[in-house]
């Protein structure tokens, strides 16, 4: 994962709540065996009709919106699969920011996992910066040491961001890694554990 | 003061613990499907990583396996998932039951069916749905593809003790309602984000008299209230469930076994964070309506008055996208697919109840139906009760084992436009096919609306009142 401490860019408001995983990622776009790749394919549904036209109404490929890097969304973002597809595809396409109320709990590890910065931020803000975007032009700068969020007119908003989460965004760490440097640990808790009745490893009777 | 059976098993797990971080929780079960591990083993390759315990890990094909015909892959991006499983499972050691494997099948159908699941064991698994294990008394919740790489190299995660919820389900459910219609009705009164950082615990005397199938009816669609896990205390009914079963111990170890597992049944005088309580006796049979699973109403009921909710814009959006009208009886919507099926509800007794509505009935002209089992021996043993023929008999097409229609990922797809009664968990847009309508229902409601061609209350149907 990429550290990051900072981001500044065009504001892409996407004033709907409950957006569920199926809409940022369409099943049928899930069958890839890589991590890469997914960006063309976010909020599909939304985006394209069958035949691969745009659909009237969503904004997010007008010519104004083209390079918008901070995602702004109703509450309750990324509920029902628990696919990392859908990270993959918002990061993929550009997005280092989301800031939405509230997040469905997966959704929310598996973004910053991938070094999104994933901020909860009040819904009266929110709908206040979602109408400033309308145009297109509306840019903020995110700055994750500072947890704050600055427009360019000054206006400064401050946010919560779990000290575990921030720190392991600005070093870019690995989970991984992390807990590797716990294996006695893990070791010692195994050792404590009764046998339990499990499948042989690969046994070869399969076909 | 007494604990709830999420921290006894919450605490039993932790390998290690610091002020202000999350836990690292040691997984007991790891289970792992086409669809979201190929990154995962991928990630292990490039770090040099070994699967740590390849004996708590147990993989399957699921999501995308042909349900029609097992030789026919027609999609090359579908099958080279597949050979990926097969490839990543031999080089590191994971046991797999393939597309061809007699214990094959939707990874939450077959975890209990072989009895990998089990009381107070933590359980994982790329997918959302795996809340179902928890009617077991397990902790058992969807993770993303970098814990599933996670846990196959260290077999811990690092998550953050959850908040603890009671749902407790008063009286009993009327004959005719079963464990959807409840997880439905539960779903539709307190929303789709209600369970968001909290484990619920179902309770009271409606959740101890479901059978297990109903329990994991119940546990699967946890997550649809956004909760993290979902789960029931451990008791008579699950014991026997599990007494026999493969990977569980036999004779007296069982039995040593089946104490601790009662043991850990939530304390009288536990607390919980949050309490929520519904009674049984008010729910009837449930049918969404909407695009997300909170969009439900009782079957004698409308689709709502958009001057009458809150949320006006989300509500007008599902109407337009579900081809409904405003205060539109459910009655009055014509259907022409129905799938029975899915982790939610595809195991014997689902089938068996959805059979018994069917049998002596024909499927209405131009409704497509299809039954999939959850599992290669839920579909053997539904045939040799003849359950198969029923279905067959009267018009239903009888599939082999996978996740199928759920989401379409495989050829089972409804066309745009297309309106379908399904026993599946979730009635996003697109999910069953772009464009296409899904109404969540119970295999029995499913069965009904199979024959009739429209909505209709299952307990009318079986009294013979005329639709």
């Amino acid at each position: 994962m990429e550290a990051i401490s900072e981001h500044k860019g065009k504001v892409f408001p996407l004033d709907r709540s409950n957006v569920d995983t199926d809409q940022i990622i369409p099943k049928q776009f899930l069958k890839r065996v890589e991590r890469t790749g997914f960006g063309q394919f976010v909020f599909h549904n939304w985006r394209f009709d069958d035949d691969g036209n745009r659909r009237e109404g969503f904004e997010m490929d007008d010519s104004k919106f083209e390079d918008a890097s901070i995602l702004l969304a109703g509450e309750n973002f990324g509920c029902g699969s628990s696919r990392e597809h859908a990270p993959w595809a918002l990061l993929d396409y550009g997005f280092k920011v989301i800031i939405a109320p509230s997040y469905a709990d997966i959704f929310y590890n598996n973004a910053f996992k991938n070094g999104i910065i994933l901020i909860k931020a009040d819904e009266t803000q929110i709908k206040e910066w979602m109408k400033k975007s309308e145009d297109g032009k509306y840019e903020l700068h995110v700055d994750l040491k500072k947890q704050e969020i600055v427009d360019a007119d000054g206006n400064v908003v401050t946010f919560d961001i779990p000290g575990y989460h921030k720190e392991k965004l600005l070093n870019g760490w690995d989970d991984i890694a992390l807990t590797l440097l716990l294996d006695e640990k893990i070791k010692e808790y195994e050792d404590k554990q009764p046998e339990a009745v499990t499948p042989l490893a690969n046994d070869g009777i399969f076909k | 003061m007494g604990k709830t059976i999420i921290e006894k098993i919450w605490e039993n797990h932790i390998v290690h613990s610091e002020a202000d971080k999350p836990d690292l929780i040691y997984i007991d079960q790891h289970l792992v499907h086409e669809v979201t591990s190929p990154q995962a083993f991928e990630g292990l390759r490039l770090n040099n990583r070994r699967v740590r315990r390849p004996d708590l890990t147990y993989a399957t094909m699921d999501h995308n396996v042909p349900t029609k015909d097992r030789e026919v892959i027609k999609d090359e991006i579908s099958k080279k998932q597949m050979e990926t499983l097969r490839k990543n499972c031999a080089d590191f050691g994971v046991k797999l039951a393939d597309m061809y494997h007699p214990d094959q099948g939707i990874v939450h159908v077959i975890g209990p069916q072989l009895g990998l699941t089990q009381p107070g064991k933590t359980i994982v698994c790329g997918d959302s749905h795996t809340s179902t294990h928890g009617a077991f008394g397990a902790l058992a919740f969807g993770i993303g593809t970098s814990e599933v790489e996670h846990v196959l190299a260290t077999q811990t995660l690092m998550q953050s003790e959850p908040k603890t919820m009671n749902v407790k389900v008063n009286g009993r459910l009327e004959p005719g309602v079963t464990a959807k219609d409840l997880i439905l009705a539960i779903i539709a009164k307190f929303g789709v984000k209600f369970g968001t950082g909290h484990v619920i615990e179902y309770t009271g005397e409606a959740i101890r008299n479901l059978s297990m199938e109903g329990r994991m009816t119940v546990c699967n669609m946890s997550i649809e209230g956004g909760a993290r896990a979902g789960l029931i205390s451990p008791d008579d009914t699950t014991v026997e469930f599990l007494r026999g079963r493969e990977y569980v111990p036999k004779g007296e170890a069982f039995d040593a076994r089946a104490e601790e597992w009662l043991r850990l049944a939530t304390d009288e005088d536990a607390v919980y964070d949050i309490t929520l309580e519904i009674d049984a006796a008010e729910v009837e049979p449930q049918v969404s309506w909407g695009t997300n699973p909170s969009m439900v109403v009782p079957i004698s009921a409308a689709t709502p008055s958009v001057s009458n909710v809150e949320n006006k814009d989300e509500v007008k959006r599902a109407l337009e996208y579900m081809g409904l009208e405003e205060n539109q009886p459910i009655s009055s919507i014509e259907i022409d697919h129905v799938f029975i099926g899915s982790c939610t509800n595809s195991r014997l007794p689902d089938l068996q109840n959805a059979a018994d509505i069917v049998k002596g009935h024909r499927v209405k002209d131009g409704v497509r139906a299809i039954v999939v089992p959850g599992s290669f021996s839920v579909k053997m043993q539904a045939e040799e009760l003849g359950i198969d023929r029923v279905f067959k008999e009267a018009g239903f097409e009888w599939r082999e084992s996978g996740c199928s229609m759920c989401l379409a990922m495989n050829d089972d797809i409804v066309p745009a436009g297309g309106r379908c009664a399904s026993t599946s968990n979730r009635n996003f847009e697109g999910r069953q096919g772009s464009g296409a309508r899904t109404h969540l229902v119970s295999p029995e409601m499913a069965a009904v609306a199979a024959i009739e061609g429209t909505f209709t209350d299952v307990r009318k149907f079986k009294a013979g009142v005329p639709s």
